[in-house]
């Protein structure tokens, strides 16, 4: 029962995680991309008809990184070529991606889905309750952990992920420096649209392996939100989504035992927990200072 | 066009009538420099010369329109600031190119070779700012450093890639007398490794005390090419400015009236990580007096001047009363209202509304103080463009403003121009308090003494005036009496005439009276 109730906190945090750390990347360099829910559902419906067409779950993954990538280019574009407002422009992203999401998917409705099978990594998924629950989880958990520890390098250890955050500190700066700004935003955008989508795949390939319409049913605001109050640092991010996924996962096993609290409360949970956390894990503000891009949000214009 | 070998071949740096122009208006000129090896060339002008301009076309930010550039005799074109440093030219920037939220080691890595490992970079900092007398812990974050050590950071990561040319865009203009000094002894070391350095500037006896050649700019021009120790400190401000500076009158004695501004025991926590704590503040400024704050920028100017405006209120009413009354804990209009007058550091954005035209400025800023005059309509508030236009007009004409149009947006004046607008905003009202926050910082030479004389003019029709200034020169032309500011603690204030340069400098630097012990030098005489 417990290593049941584990698994689906995995599988509930897991695609949260992926689309934070995309995110993540995307804000650090300064970018504030709001259409992370579009990207996600627009993952979903590539990866759900790419595993359709072929028979292949992998290839649907693929086309599901794919899909999102793409999708994040448009808002790249747009903000960072033609400098549209990115908080309008993002919105737009997800109301373009849950419409356009629906449409491609109408063919897709009702029809049973291609799961995306674990890997079982030897050895280690003999070890007793850990082994099942850790190492015999599909490729979209690996990768969810590799994110946040290959993320974490990037930012923190890399010359290439120094550069990204001092544009995302001082755009002008970073110019100035001959950091090419726009460049390295575009392919930060697309990295933050490739892990949404990504996200958007296990949605569709692993938790439920099916296209239903809004199947991204608010995750991706939940991502975008737990960016911010993990104030832009990959672990703590981590410790975000799976607070959120085993709160939410508990409450609904408490709403089925029927204890005496309105259902309700019970829902606004993960939420409140959530926040409470991650506000008390960030009190100090001068790391929150430090680690918040100071150039988020900010178009860049090169006076040239 | 057959170059003689001869000129470019003794000259590290050589341009040729250089050339940019944005839209129609060409910032700089036909432009010709020439700079040799060990040379300490300074690049005079005022505001708006295109000091900065050829700076940038220089270190490869922006791109010449017209003209050539001649390194170790060779044309180059200078793409980015990424081949500028390839050739051996270094810059320091005059507002800093440094990331807060990074270490002093991550800041300098940035533009160095990304296959140097941090902590070699670290290592190497540390040891090449001992040696330049320019210390650093290059495992501090930018955000927690004075403006002096974000110098350091600038310098020693110039240095790091060993150029031949280090271009200092305005470096003393942060420092206090004694952090100057250090920077003109590690300027001099420079100098006798054979490096060069182009000085920007506009502190001429900084420029006749270190540099060997001065190229003068004017309206994008070179107006002048000599040897500033041969020169005065005045012919050199005449090839700046074109004509005489009209200096400042004022009477030497003055009648001090009551005291309208007393400050007891303020004390302000700090509101941001970045801002500093003010601590037991106290000041009096009586009618007729002007109270120049001097200090080094980043000690609690700011601060101070947010509490005396009423921009954010103090807890204790009683510890700021203007005019008699106990305002500590009235906002800024209840301040207005009372007679009072402010100008804030910053012209864009905090003291005018860029976008904006100057009435509509004028209006934001007076709605309250002069609502009879300006809003009709009672409660309806109804704009009165008229009324406000021709205030705008007469200011413009009292303070000598120079725009285009009848009533330009904020931004599309130059800076000079645009504090004189500000300035008059306030002083059209014969304000009883007038504080400023940096009257005359980047204005040209010809607004700042517009700007000085106005102040003056006003104290001594019986105004209290505070002056905070990181200029020197600014604060013994305006003050009756000097204080102090250094880290939130404000110094007892001092008769102008008591004060020497070196006094100050101690004062800036924290030391308080009895400590003063004469061994540092100050930089030369003061040309009053």
């Amino acid at each position: 029962m417990i290593e049941a109730i584990l698994l689906t906190i995995i599988t509930a945090a897991t695609p949260l995680v992926i689309a934070a750390m995309g995110e993540l990347v995307t804000e650090r360099a300064g970018v504030l991309n709001l259409g992370v829910e579009g990207m996600m559902i627009m993952g979903a419906v590539c990866a759900f008809a790419g595993a359709q067409l072929t028979g292949l779950p992998l290839v649907g993954l693929v086309a599901g990184i794919v899909g999102g990538a793409l999708f994040s280019l448009l808002f790249g574009f747009l903000t960072l070529t033609l400098v549209t407002n990115q908080v309008a422009t993002g919105l737009a992203l997800t109301l373009l991606g849950l419409g356009l999401s629906g449409q491609l998917g109408e063919a897709f409705v009702g029809i049973p889905g291609v799961k995306l099978a674990p890997i079982v990594i030897p050895v280690l998924s003999d070890i007793p309750v850990v082994g099942p629950l850790l190492f015999r989880q599909d490729i979209t958990f690996y990768l969810s952990i590799a994110l946040v520890i290959g993320v974490n390098w990037f930012l923190f250890r890399s010359r290439t992920g120094l550069k990204l955050r001092a544009i995302g500190d001082n755009h002008g700066s970073a110019h100035a420096l001959g950091i090419s700004v726009i460049r390295t935003r575009y392919l930060a955008v697309m990295f933050g649209g490739a892990c949404a989508g990504l996200a958007g795949a296990q949605l569709s390939l692993v938790y439920t392996p099916q296209w239903v319409e809004n199947m991204s049913a608010g995750r991706g605001w939940i991502a975008l939100a737990l960016v911010v109050f993990a104030s832009w640092r990959p672990w703590r991010v981590l410790a975000g989504g799976y607070i959120f996924g085993a709160v939410g996962i508990l409450q609904l096993h408490a709403q089925a035992f029927g204890i005496g609290v309105p259902s309700q409360f019970l829902s606004m949970l993960p939420y409140a927990v959530t926040i409470v956390v991650l506000i008390i894990i960030s009190h100090n503000r001068r790391t929150t200072l430090i680690n918040t891009p100071a150039c988020l949000g900010k178009p860049f214009v090169p006076d040239r | 066009m057959s170059e003689a070998r001869g000129p470019e071949a003794g000259s590290l740096l050589k341009v040729r009538s250089l050339t940019k122009y944005f839209g129609t208006f060409a910032a700089c000129n036909g432009i010709d420099l020439s700079i040799g090896p060990g040379e300490i060339h300074a690049l005079l002008g005022e505001n708006g010369a295109g000091k900065s301009t050829l700076v940038k076309m220089l270190f490869g930010v922006l791109q010449p329109s017209e003209g050539r550039i001649f390194w170790d005799g060779r044309p180059v074109s200078i793409g980015s600031p990424g081949e500028a440093r390839t050739l051996g030219i270094g810059m320091v920037f005059q507002h800093f190119s440094l990331f807060e939220a990074l270490t002093v080691a991550e800041n300098i890595a940035l533009s160095l070779d990304p296959k140097i490992p941090l902590a070699k970079i670290a290592e190497e900092a540390e040891s090449l700012s001992k040696a330049y007398g320019l210390p650093l812990d290059p495992h501090a974050h930018v955000a927690d450093l004075s403006v002096g050590e974000r110098q350091r950071i600038e310098i020693v990561r110039a240095l790091l890639q060993n150029p031949k040319l280090i271009i200092l865009d305005e470096p003393t203009s942060v420092l206090t007398p004694q952090e100057a000094d250090k920077l003109f002894e590690t300027l001099f070391k420079l100098k006798a490794e054979g490096r060069s350095v182009l000085y920007i500037s506009h502190r001429l006896e900084e420029v006749q005390r270190i540099c060997d050649r001065a190229t003068v700019l004017r309206h994008g021009k070179v107006t002048g090419d000599c040897d500033p120790r041969q020169e005065t400190p005045a012919s050199l401000a005449r090839m700046m400015v074109g004509s005489d500076v009209a200096g400042v009158h004022r009477d030497s004695t003055t009648d001090l009236g009551s005291a309208l501004v007393q400050v007891q025991n303020l004390s302000v926590p700090a509101r941001t990580p970045f801002s500093v704590t003010l601590k037991d503040i106290a000041l009096e400024v009586r009618a007729g007096e002007v109270l120049a704050i001097a200090g080094v920028a980043g000690n609690g100017q700011g601060e101070l001047f947010d509490a005396l405006s009423g921009e954010y209120p103090v807890g204790n009413d009683e510890a700021i009363r203007l005019c008699s009354k106990a305002v500590g804990r009235t906002g800024i209009n209840g301040r207005r209202l009372l007679g009072a007058g402010f100008v804030p550091e910053e012209r864009h954005g905090h003291a005018a509304v860029s976008d904006m035209a100057l009435s509509d400025n004028l209006l934001l800023s007076r709605s309250q103080s002069d609502r009879s005059l300006f809003l009709a309509g009672g409660l309806l508030s109804v704009i009165r463009h008229d009324a406000i236009r021709a205030t705008a007009r007469r200011i413009c004409a009292a303070m000598d403003v120079r725009k285009s149009g009848d009533d330009p947006a904020a931004g599309s004046l130059s800076g000079g121009n645009l504090q004189k607008f500000i300035i008059g905003r306030e002083l059209d009202r014969k304000p009883a308090v007038l504080v400023v926050n940096q009257p005359t910082w980047g204005v040209d030479a010809g607004a700042a003494s517009r700007i000085r004389q106005a102040l003056i003019d006003l104290a001594r029709a019986g105004s209290a005036v505070i002056v905070i200034s990181q200029d020197l020169d600014e604060i013994f032309e305006v003050a009756t009496n000097i204080a102090v500011i250094s880290e939130g603690r404000l110094s007892k204030p001092y008769p102008a005439g008591d004060l020497t340069l070196e006094k100050i400098g101690l004062l800036m630097g924290g030391i308080h009276d009895s400590t003063a012990h004469s061994g540092a030098t100050a930089g030369g005489v003061h040309a009053h």
